[in-house]
């Protein structure tokens, strides 16, 4: 049965939603937050941030990561930077203007008050950084710089070198430590959530299993926020840290919460292509290479000679020919997909053919070696490091790759999922990206979940919890919940199988690469649902884990992860399958313009899908939250 | 290639560790060293055995998470490379390579490879930011801070918090790691306030802790995979003799 969804936008013109929200919103007084514990998972910019202002305000923090440290998350690895309206440079940003562009940027797939809100309260987070002392690129006199990224007309993107994400997680990882030292946070590192515990409905609790000795441990709150990122790595090649995963959203979802969009994965441009079979990841390479940068392919198909000896006329600077307006900075979605296209046409190079050329040539001789080396030094270095080959010397091999999770756990306009007490912010949310996400836009929606929003909407879920007793870890939902988990994991290590969880992860991440991935369509995406219905089988009957449950088991670990996977992967193809048009990074074959362009139909698809469990991985109960855009109207984008 | 492994092997940190040999026949050039120990862990998995722990997350540089000993080295032969960016191409066919731990008191072992760097948050804890609430910054350029001074200030921030220094120490001190944080925040104008307090609670906490003395040996800088320098450590020193003698 499809339920009705309540998003709770609280009324107003647009601009004055947020304002009004917290006016209203229900407060919790000083000396009662000290009577209330949270429970954070998570310690990226969003778990981090929340953790961190929360407990300033005085409420008991228990936050958990599954990283030797909280200063692990992968937040740290973004590189280019972090969007805010401040409008310094004087260039027509506006917050109105940068809500447009990240509605747009969405492909009209996002909801117009929370798109607003991000834009709104875009500039504090600036103020708060640079005061915790993240050292951003500054002019001489002193001033903060800015540069601009693709898909917009100003420049409101503020960074520290290529390590915009390791500053601005470092600076919400040390206000984390610092209330840690006032005793306000307690910290659960090597620590992972397997399952979330409802009591009479609400979130009250978690269960976790510490990493280092396989304890399974009960934790208790009166309220949960779960700020545990995406999960592109279910793609297995991605730019996502090893252990980046959907396990704390999908138990989640499964208890209950609906998942919004799960077929929404940004495939970003610009990482290293695969190198061989034993390969476990992809690096990122910044957008901002495709500045300088020229993207081309041979004309010719299977092209022998090495790039220096293939003469300009027989090279496609496709991007270029196909994208004049944008050229080589158009955005990632269109970028990916026109990559894709060549490789697909047997243009791709490299020894795999899987890649296709980021060159410097024509850079470097207009502004020489010295600039190029300025701007992208350190990306060079690194891509020698990786590569063994000087970019300088020759073009890099670049190819597109499974990046950031645009669908999530669906919440509200308090970032509250449908599950009363259970919070969901940052990459793990839906919320704010529609249907492709902006560059720079991500640590920002992060930071702003966490330091400004979380720490109102949490207050006007707990004003309501100061009377209810803390949930006593005694109680039945928790032996029910702890059982569970403890015979999933005997599961595992009991079948004796002849496939590790890293090859079925393998396996489902090369049929999503295939069927859901860059582009869908109807007749892939049924073969896919049976391929890993097929591999779901064999998970339950063919999983070989090494070692014990009570200890240290890094297979076991990933063995849980990829379990979540295997469902996941399947309610990925059913929304993908579902969803008949082309929007953002979701393109299906059968809906695109005459000149290949992704094609919507508002009519029929205009909202956010929020996929229900119904306790069968493949019959999942579609509600849909419609999307009405009262103040901007949905055009065709174009870049050409 | 062939490659011959001599891997430590710890089950805890009760247990004496030793050193196991392995032998891998098909590794490629290309890989990472992480995805050789990867091949290795699979191979050992199919025989049955317990596969290798060992610490790792982004693999590309940043997070800080993975680090062994590679022939006596902390993070192996590339300098400012971490372990998860080195890659098989800097060994020869027929090598043997030693696998071990970040070895330290303050570092002791979990398993095998991996070891408890907790000691690198406690620190932190003792007073590595600047105490601001979410809510009481000013308005980001009313603080102006000079190109030179933010771009100093970034080169001390950019450690990842591995503990090479550590590893590589042979008092294993923990002095580099924390006056890279020290040195951050007092050269910014914001971080200056509270300076003293910091530099004396964040030093006496190293002490309190397992991390030895800083003797000058300046190995931790050659070790460090982002090239943090040692003048960080005159820096703390002044700092912390300026606290002392205003107090």
């Amino acid at each position: 049965m499809e339920k009705e969804i309540h998003a709770n936008i609280p009324e107003g013109d647009l601009k004055d939603k947020w304002s009004n929200y917290k006016a209203k919103a229900k407060l919790v007084s000083p000396n009662n937050r000290k009577k209330l514990d949270l429970i954070v998972v998570g310690t990226g910019l969003a778990g981090a941030s929340a953790a961190a202002s929360l407990a300033e305000m005085g409420y008991n923090i228990k936050s958990f990561c599954f990283q030797d440290s909280p200063r692990r998350a992968h937040s740290v690895a973004a590189q280019g930077g972090v969007n805010a309206m401040k409008n310094y440079q004087n260039d027509g940003d506006s917050v109105f203007r940068m809500f447009y562009d990240t509605l747009k940027g969405g492909d009209f797939r996002s909801r117009e008050a929370n798109t607003y809100r991000l834009a709104e309260c875009s500039a504090s987070l600036i103020d708060q950084a640079v005061a915790q002392g993240v050292p951003f690129g500054r002019e001489y006199s002193g001033y903060l710089r800015n540069r601009s990224f693709g898909g917009v007309q100003v420049s409101r993107t503020f960074y520290s070198r290529g390590q915009t994400g390791q500053q601005l997680l470092l600076g919400a990882y040390q206000a984390l430590m610092r209330q840690k030292e006032q005793g306000k946070v307690k910290l659960y590192t090597r620590h992972e959530m397997l399952d979330l515990v409802l009591i009479d409905g609400k979130a009250k609790g978690i269960i976790a299993r510490n990493l280092d000795t396989g304890k399974i441990e009960r934790h208790a709150a009166h309220a949960v926020i779960l700020a545990t990122g995406g999960f592109g790595k279910i793609y297995y090649l991605s730019t996502l840290a090893m252990g980046c995963n959907a396990s704390a959203i999908w138990r989640a979802h499964k208890k209950g919460a609906f998942m919004a969009n799960p077929s929404w994965t940004q495939i970003h441009p610009t990482s290293l292509p695969q190198s061989g079979p034993y390969q476990s990841k992809l690096t990122l390479m910044s957008e901002s290479l495709r500045n300088d940068g020229r993207i081309w392919v041979p004309k010719a198909k299977d092209e022998k000679r090495p790039p220096h000896d293939i003469p300009e006329n027989e090279r496609d600077y496709y991007l270029e020919r196909k994208y004049p307006s944008f050229g080589n900075l158009a955005p990632r979605d269109i970028s990916s997909r026109a990559a894709k296209e060549q490789i697909d046409a047997g243009k791709g190079v490299g020894p795999l053919k899987n890649a296709v050329y980021l060159d410097f040539e024509h850079a470097i001789k207009e502004y020489g070696k010295d600039v190029i080396a300025e701007r992208y030094g350190n990306l060079f270095s690194m891509y020698e490091k990786i590569t063994g080959i000087n970019a300088y010397k020759e073009p890099m091999k670049i190819s597109p790759s499974a990046h950031f999770s645009m669908g999530g756990l669906w919440v509200d306009y308090d970032l509250m999922t449908n599950i009363p007490g259970l919070f969901a912010i940052g990459e793990a949310n839906f919320s704010d990206h529609g249907a492709n996400r902006l560059g720079a836009n991500s640590l920002l929606q992060a930071c702003v979940d966490g330091y400004y929003i979380a720490p109102y909407t949490l207050q006007n879920y707990l004003a309501d919890q100061i009377q209810v007793e803390k949930p006593d870890i005694k109680h039945s939902a928790f032996e029910q919940a702890e059982a569970d988990v403890k015979e999933q994991l005997n599961h595992f290590i009991q079948q004796k199988g002849n496939k590790t969880a890293e090859e079925f992860h393998r396996e489902v991440g090369k049929i999503l690469y295939d069927k859901c991935g860059l582009s869908r369509s109807e007749e892939g995406l049924k073969t896919a649902i049976a391929q890993i219905q097929n591999l779901r089988e064999e998970y339950k009957t063919n999983l070989l884990v090494p070692g014990d449950v009570e200890d240290i088991n890094s297979e076991l670990e990933r063995a849980g992860r990829v379990s979540d996977y295997m469902e996941l992967a399947e309610l990925m193809c059913i929304d993908a399958l579902n969803r008949n048009e082309s929007c953002g990074a979701h393109y299906r074959e059968e809906f695109q313009t005459e000149d290949g362009e992704a094609k919507r139909n508002d009519k029929d698809f205009a909202y956010s899908s929020a996929w229900e469990w119904s306790g069968d991985a493949s019959s999942p109960i579609l509600n849909k939250e419609p999307l009405k855009f009262e103040y901007v109207q949905p055009t065709q984008r174009s870049y050409k | 290639m062939v490659i011959h492994l001599k891997i430590w092997r710890q089950k805890n940190q009760h247990t004496k560790g030793y050193l196991e040999s392995y032998t891998l026949n098909e590794v490629d050039a290309e890989m990472s060293f992480l995805e050789m120990l990867d091949s290795l862990n699979l191979k050992l998995a199919k025989q049955g055995e317990r596969p290798v722990e060992f610490d790792h997350d982004c693999r590309e540089g940043i997070c800080g998470q993975c680090g062994v000993m590679i022939n006596g080295i902390a993070h192996g032969p590339l300098k400012n490379t971490s372990t998860c960016q080195l890659h098989m191409r800097s060994f020869k066919d027929g090598d043997t390579i030693y696998v071990e731990p970040f070895k330290a008191k303050a570092f002791p072992v979990i398993r095998d490879l991996k070891v408890d760097r907790s000691g690198l948050d406690e620190i932190i804890a003792a007073g590595g930011y600047i105490s601001v609430n979410t809510g009481q910054a000013p308005e980001a350029n009313s603080i102006l801070v000079s190109h030179e001074e933010s771009e100093s200030a970034f080169d001390s921030a950019a450690c990842i918090g591995c503990g090479a220094c550590i590893a590589t120490c042979k008092n294993a001190s923990a002095a580099l790691f924390t006056s890279a944080k020290i040195s951050q925040l007092a050269k910014l104008p914001q971080g200056q306030k509270e300076s003293s307090k910091r530099t004396v609670d964040m030093v006496n906490r190293m002490e309190e802790l397992d991390f030895g003395h800083c003797t000058n040996t300046e190995a931790c800088q050659v070790e460090c995979p982002q090239d943090i320098s040692v003048l960080n450590i005159a820096q703390m020193n002044y700092e912390y003799n300026k606290a002392k003698l205003k107090s």
